[in-house]
């Protein structure tokens, strides 16, 4: 045997493979090939299906597509919403603990990774209790302060949902980011530096600030219009979102965004916010629990309808086109990723 | 202003010294008062976890603070199907992540040591189910357990209890599924950089290649395979869009919370929650000082050796 297998060196890593590469292929690739079956069927669980190679019925995918375009939006909105909240976030969370971390590094590290110690649905259950009409979160901003009106909720709206995104996905952000951060040489920016790339101001803490104040206004008008723009409409509520972003993006601000840091730090972390993008808003479309603990009928994501169609209804080729049109969108997307960067690039980022 | 009299002083700045200040300050401390709030906002529920498992709710949902009570930390497991959830769980993680670290750093060591034909394909075969939506992963299982084995003429041919009806089997055949890449990922990043002259040194003084990988090879790469596993089971442990789709009538304690959501919400969960967080936390702490303790003591051992070779 150990004679045969010297002589066939090639053989080794498939044979040190082989029983993995056949799991992968018998649970991810051949359900996934039975799904688009499925797919291009018609029936139910009960009569049975009738599809490929009977009937090919590829009306299904528009169709369903169609019927469920609201769903669609909604995960694109919410999770791509959610990815852009995660890297402001994010961003200077991952810039402090690299460049100013320190000896504190590892435990500050530890504080981001924390979350993934408890069970994802307590976490957003945790949500629940704080956002709701009950909870810390409205005590304060409702009753302490009077900044927004007596019948303002916030379970149930579409700012719901994505503030448990953000939330679930943010140490998805940090991570990568940290380590494109990490790798930036440090020299590079004691270089700009000595070339007169000095720090930026008061620019730096204005930009901050608009970048800030717009992004908190726009979320907070833009996910709860009808609150706002209702009958409980009032300058003070516009104006308390707009300052809840305006401070954090002065304090980023004013130490980040230099001249050294446009023209050298952030272009470097560039494949970093990729990464980190795509390990956010893959998650974040997928999802149904934030909507469905969250949020309200009105709210739900793709993936509420594929799992209520899957697990209630036993309606599965309605299901399966709805999956694998996800599926499809987002391996487009790793692809086009892959032809960019490379695959390495992302792999490395997500260790 | 009051430096007009001062002006002549070195030591006072001249110019707006309050802006100036100010700046100063958010230079020095603006990043770090964000970064405190950041990762306050990532801490806010964990600690709404803990505190909410002392409370004592007032209708059947444990959403408001009502007195506190240590009724849940005495009887933990207290309400019907949830301790044979755990269980559940428990054997769940424990069997998938010790399959699933095999498996997976079989085809780590593949991927690192051997230059092949297909090996970048082959990476990136594996990379695709870490970032397929969990959904469609847990979706397309139920496809093949549920939508084909349950028609004939598959009924008949795939032994029964395999597949259909769902169960610990199904569940488990879909955890190992998703964390095999996790496996290859973290065991990979792991050993790319080792010291392969250990090999060789060993190999030339007569190791065969058995004892080589068991005495040389395996020791090296130790510590990544243990954080495979570990980050695995806590993968295994916490799942529930995959679990959801291919558990049927069993329960983990994710699918048992989400069932009981919609008629109610004991305190039990908040005390099992935080049970696994501060295990987790420990874990974790023995684990860096066990880490550290043995790069100290490798270390020592490399300084008596250079010192006696110079």
């Amino acid at each position: 045997m150990g004679e045969a297998l010297r002589r066939r060196k090639w053989l080794i890593p498939w044979l040190l493979m082989l029983p993995g590469l056949l799991w992968l292929l018998a649970f991810f690739v051949i359900p996934n090939i039975r799904m688009l079956q499925i797919a291009l069927s018609e029936g139910t669980l009960l009569t049975g299906f009738v599809g490929p190679p009977e009937i090919w019925a590829w009306a299904n995918f528009p169709e369903n597509v169609a019927r469920f375009a609201g769903n669609f939006v909604n995960s694109l909105v919410y999770g791509g919403l959610a990815t852009v909240l995660c890297f402001l976030i994010g961003y200077p969370l991952a810039y402090t603990i690299a460049f100013r971390g320190g000896r504190y590094k590892n435990i500050l590290l530890f504080l981001v990774i924390a979350p993934f110690f408890t069970s994802f649905l307590i976490r957003t259950i945790s949500w629940k209790v704080i956002l709701g009409n009950d909870g810390p979160f409205l005590a304060v901003i409702r009753d302490g302060l009077g900044l927004v009106p007596a019948n303002f909720t916030i379970i149930g709206t579409p700012l719901a949902v994505t503030a448990g995104l953000t939330y679930e996905f943010l140490p998805f952000m940090v991570l990568p980011l940290y380590v494109a951060l990490e790798r930036v040489d440090k020299r590079l920016i004691e270089a700009a530096q000595d070339l007169y790339a000095g720090p930026w101001r008061p620019g730096g803490t204005i930009a901050g600030a608009l970048i800030g104040g717009g992004v908190a206004i726009a979320v907070g008008v833009g996910l709860g219009y009808a609150r706002f723009l209702g009958d409980g409409a009032d300058l003070m509520t516009v104006l308390f979102w707009g300052l809840a972003g305006v401070i954090p993006g002065i304090l980023v601000g004013t130490a980040m965004i230099s001249q050294a840091f446009l023209r050298i730090t952030f272009p470097l972390t560039l494949p970093g916010v990729f990464a980190g993008s795509l390990l956010v808003l893959i998650p974040a479309i997928g999802d149904y629990i934030n909507a469905e603990l969250l949020g309200s009928p009105k709210t739900q994501m793709v993936g509420n309808v594929i799992q209520g169609r899957f697990l209630n209804q036993n309606d599965y080729p309605t299901a399966a086109s709805l999956a694998f049109v996800l599926m499809a969108a987002i391996l487009i997307g790793i692809f086009l990723y892959a032809r960019l960067l490379g695959t390495e690039e992302l792999q490395n980022a997500t260790v | 202003m009051s430096d007009v009299t001062a002006s002549q002083d070195a030591q006072v700045p001249r110019r707006t010294p309050l802006l100036r200040r100010v700046t100063r300050a958010l230079d020095r401390y603006g990043l770090w008062i964000y970064a405190a709030l950041a990762i306050g906002y990532l801490l806010t529920p964990i600690a709404v976890m803990i505190i909410f498992s002392f409370n004592k709710p007032q209708g059947k949902f444990n959403f408001v603070w009502n007195e506190f009570s240590l009724d849940a930390w005495f009887n933990p497991l207290a309400r019907p199907g949830l301790s044979d959830a755990l269980l559940t769980s428990i054997i769940v993680a424990i069997i998938a992540t010790l399959i699933a670290t095999i498996l997976g750093t079989l085809i780590a060591l593949a991927l690192v040591r051997y230059a092949f034909r297909g090996r970048s394909g082959t990476s990136l075969f594996i990379f695709i189910p870490m970032t397929t939506p969990e959904i469609v992963l847990g979706a397309s299982l139920l496809t093949l357990f549920v939508g084909t084995a349950s028609i004939e003429p598959w009924r008949s041919i795939i032994p029964a209890g395999i597949f259909y009806p769902l169960g610990l089997n199904t569940i488990l055949i879909a955890h190992i599924l998703f964390l095999i890449s996790f496996v290859v990922v973290t065991v990979r990043a792991r050993i790319a950089g080792y010291d392969r002259t250990l090999e060789e040194a060993a190999m030339d003084l007569g190791a065969n290649e058995w004892t080589t990988f068991w005495r040389v090879t395996f020791p090296l790469i130790f510590p990544g395979i243990l954080a495979a596993a570990l980050l695995s089971f806590s993968l295994s442990i916490d799942d529930f869009i995959v679990t959801n789709f291919t558990s049927g009538l069993t329960n983990t304690f994710p699918v048992w919370i989400w069932g009981t959501i919609r008629n109610n919400l004991p305190p039990q969960v908040n005390v099992i929650g935080t049970v696994f967080f501060t295990v987790a936390i420990l874990l974790v702490i023995f684990g860096t000082g066990w880490e550290r303790r043995h790069d100290l003591l490798a270390r020592r051992r490399r300084g008596v050796e250079g010192g006696a070779s110079s």
